[in-house]
């Protein structure tokens, strides 16, 4: 690290300002996932480390609500992520390698663009367009909204990727007798197998995660993890509601860790 | 010449824009078969366009390239039987050197375990057997190079274009490159079509050179005759080192023209077609056919002061001024042999050719 006079660490306030970021991003987590181990009924006062809301999360009278919640959106999740990834290696295939089109810039604009919208505002112009062609709200809607909101999170580590391959690997396979095809699948497949998983788990916690748009086009009865939860918040906050957090969270941390260290795997050393 | 031969490339009147911009203007040429045949030009001449075309990454706007006798236009590259050697090689980076050199002939039909074997033996051709099973990062330039070179033959192309394969390699592993590549192409009796902007390298290697310029084709023929007899003011510029001037034709006379260099300079030539008296045109003179004596000696001899020695370590560059003239630049072999004497700066010269060493060029 550099130690001259425009080093950020010295300007005034710079410690307590990023003290501050740190505990108000921070500390309702850190909370969340200590008392999730307390002993005690309370949510609030402290009785000594204990895993019983863990236990209870999986043998409770609540469990078998969670148990079918979280099969719900672990189906759902791999169904989204799966057709998100497949749409986003497809969009990357003509944006990227569709050399110089008119609409381009365009096309890349409106693949990112969920990214920008406001999540109630894609929840509910996605509500009222099943309702406008009829669809009856169910597994299905959550399905074709969550690979609809995904596409921009696989597409991100699959364009970076397919751009650090040059497109001159292709035409050395076509030039030696491999077909368009043959050469995707021969050559950039493989080169672009890290960015795709990377894109998959991506786009995979993403889906396991949403609670706004999928609260809106589920139907009655159809219940996610994130949607369940909620619906339990609802009757008073208890201490397995922290566990199971805790558990999401963990799962969340580890699948976008993987997604960035499989991201930055180099598979031609 | 063997007239026999038959025509490995024949292009015809191919032209090619790029909207406004034109690559290739109007070029016509035939490659024979089992030639050695060079593309040679500064860049953005088009050679490499050129070879684009032939290998079927770019369209042809207008005109036709024929490969043995058939059109190849809208064949895509891999239905043609040519194949190219990369100027970065693009190697498969996450396939083994035998795999990627196997990869062609997969394509082909042939089963893993035919290319495989064939493979080696391709890799065995530029001695590179105890590689195979590496990835291609894991060797050096050179030997990347070589890879790609047994990549591009292991399929048994009908021809091989390389794209300025030596380009990013030394100067040592250049100059042996350069002689491995010329017996490949004598073993394997394949055409090779070679892109350069390095005049040396084509003179070492090639049967023939195309030397183009913006687009157009400049001169086509044998090192020699390129070398020795440049048709223009680029060719004899871009080709080895050379003293170009401008001169005024005073006289033409039975055959012979005579230029005026200025300063009361003259010099003969054989006069050749489109010349007139009074205009101004080129002259170019090898600074190797040129030679320095204290007294006027050969069929010219101008006197001048010598300016310069450069010492180029095979040979000595004096440059000498011409009284009231041009400059000259003479070269004079660095050999044991024959009794040269090194004029030393300030003392006065007389610069000697024969007929025939001083060329009348048209632009």
């Amino acid at each position: 690290m550099s130690s001259s006079k425009t080093d950020v660490r010295r300007y005034p306030g710079f410690l307590s300002v990023t003290l501050l970021c740190l505990l108000v991003l921070y500390a309702p987590l850190v909370i969340v996932g200590i008392y999730s181990f307390n002993a005690s009924n309370s949510i609030t006062s402290w009785d000594g480390f204990s895993l019983r809301w863990y236990a209870e999360v999986f043998t409770g009278s609540e469990s078998e609500k969670f148990k079918i919640a979280a099969w719900n959106s672990l189906f759902i999740a791999i169904i989204a992520a799966s057709c998100a990834t497949i749409l986003a290696v497809l969009a990357a295939m003509a944006i990227i390698r569709g050399g110089q089109f008119r609409t381009r810039q365009i096309s890349q604009g409106l693949v990112s663009l969920p990214l920008m919208v406001p999540e109630i505002v894609t929840a509910v112009a996605t509500l009222i367009f099943f309702n406008a062609i009829g669809f009856s709200r169910g597994h299905m809607t959550i399905i074709i909204a969550h690979i609809a909101f995904c596409v921009p999170f696989a597409y991100m580590p699959i364009a970076a990727r397919m751009q650090g391959v040059e497109d001159s690997y292709e035409m050395a396979a076509m030039d030696l007798y491999a077909s368009r095809f043959q050469a995707f699948c021969r050559i950039l497949l493989p080169l672009m197998i890290p960015g795709i998983i990377s894109g998959f788990l991506l786009a995979f916690i993403i889906s396991m995660d949403d609670f706004l748009i999928t609260n809106f086009v589920k139907g009655a009865g159809v219940e996610t993890l994130p949607t369940a939860i909620f619906g339990a918040v609802k009757q008073g906050i208890k201490p397995n509601i922290m566990a199971i957090s805790t558990m999401l969270l963990g799962l969340s941390i580890i699948i976008v860790s993987l997604s960035y260290i499989v991201s930055k795997f180099d598979n031609t050393k | 010449m063997n007239t026999e031969s038959p025509i490995a490339i024949d292009v015809r009147d191919a032209v090619k824009r790029y909207g406004e911009f034109t690559a290739l203007k109007k070029i016509s040429l035939s490659i024979k078969d089992n030639e050695f045949f060079t593309l040679l030009g500064p860049s953005g001449c088009g050679k490499t366009t050129l070879l684009r075309m032939i290998a079927g990454f770019e369209d042809v706007t207008e005109g036709q390239i024929y490969l043995y006798g058939d059109e190849i236009e809208g064949l895509p590259p891999n239905k043609r039987p040519v194949n190219t050697v990369f100027q970065n090689y693009a190697l498969f980076p996450h396939m083994s050197v035998l795999d990627n050199v196997g990869f062609g002939l997969e394509m082909r039909g042939a089963s893993k375990s035919d290319a495989r074997r064939r493979g080696g033996e391709v890799l065995e051709l530029v001695q590179l057997s105890q590689f195979a099973k590496r990835k291609p990062s894991q060797l050096s330039g050179g030997q990347q190079q070589r890879v790609a070179l047994a990549r591009a033959l292991a399929p048994q192309p009908k021809v091989l274009l390389l794209d300025e394969p030596l380009s990013a390699l030394d100067l040592k592993l250049r100059k042996a490159m350069q002689i491995e590549l010329k017996h490949l192409q004598r073993e394997t009796g394949i055409t090779f079509i070679f892109v350069t902007h390095d005049q040396e390298e084509a003179l070492t290697m090639s049967d023939r050179i195309a030397v183009m310029s913006a687009g157009e084709l400049q001169q086509l023929g044998k090192a020699r005759d390129i070398y020795e007899r440049p048709h223009n003011k680029f060719v004899a510029d871009f080709i080895g080192e050379t003293n170009l001037l401008e001169v005024s034709v005073d006289k033409i006379d039975n055959g012979h023209a005579i230029c005026h260099l200025g300063g009361g300079h003259s010099l003969t030539c054989n006069a050749v077609d489109g010349i007139d008296v009074g205009t101004r045109v080129h002259i170019s003179v090898r600074p190797e056919k040129l030679f320095t004596s204290d007294a006027p000696s050969g069929v010219e001899s101008l006197k001048g002061i010598v300016k310069e020695n450069i010492y180029l370590g095979t040979d000595l560059s004096t440059i000498i001024n011409l009284d009231e003239g041009p400059d000259f630049t003479v070269r004079t072999s660095n050999s044991e042999r024959g009794n040269k004497r090194i004029f030393e700066p300030g003392a006065q010269v007389f610069v000697n050719m024969e007929m025939g060493a001083a060329r009348l060029l048209v632009d």
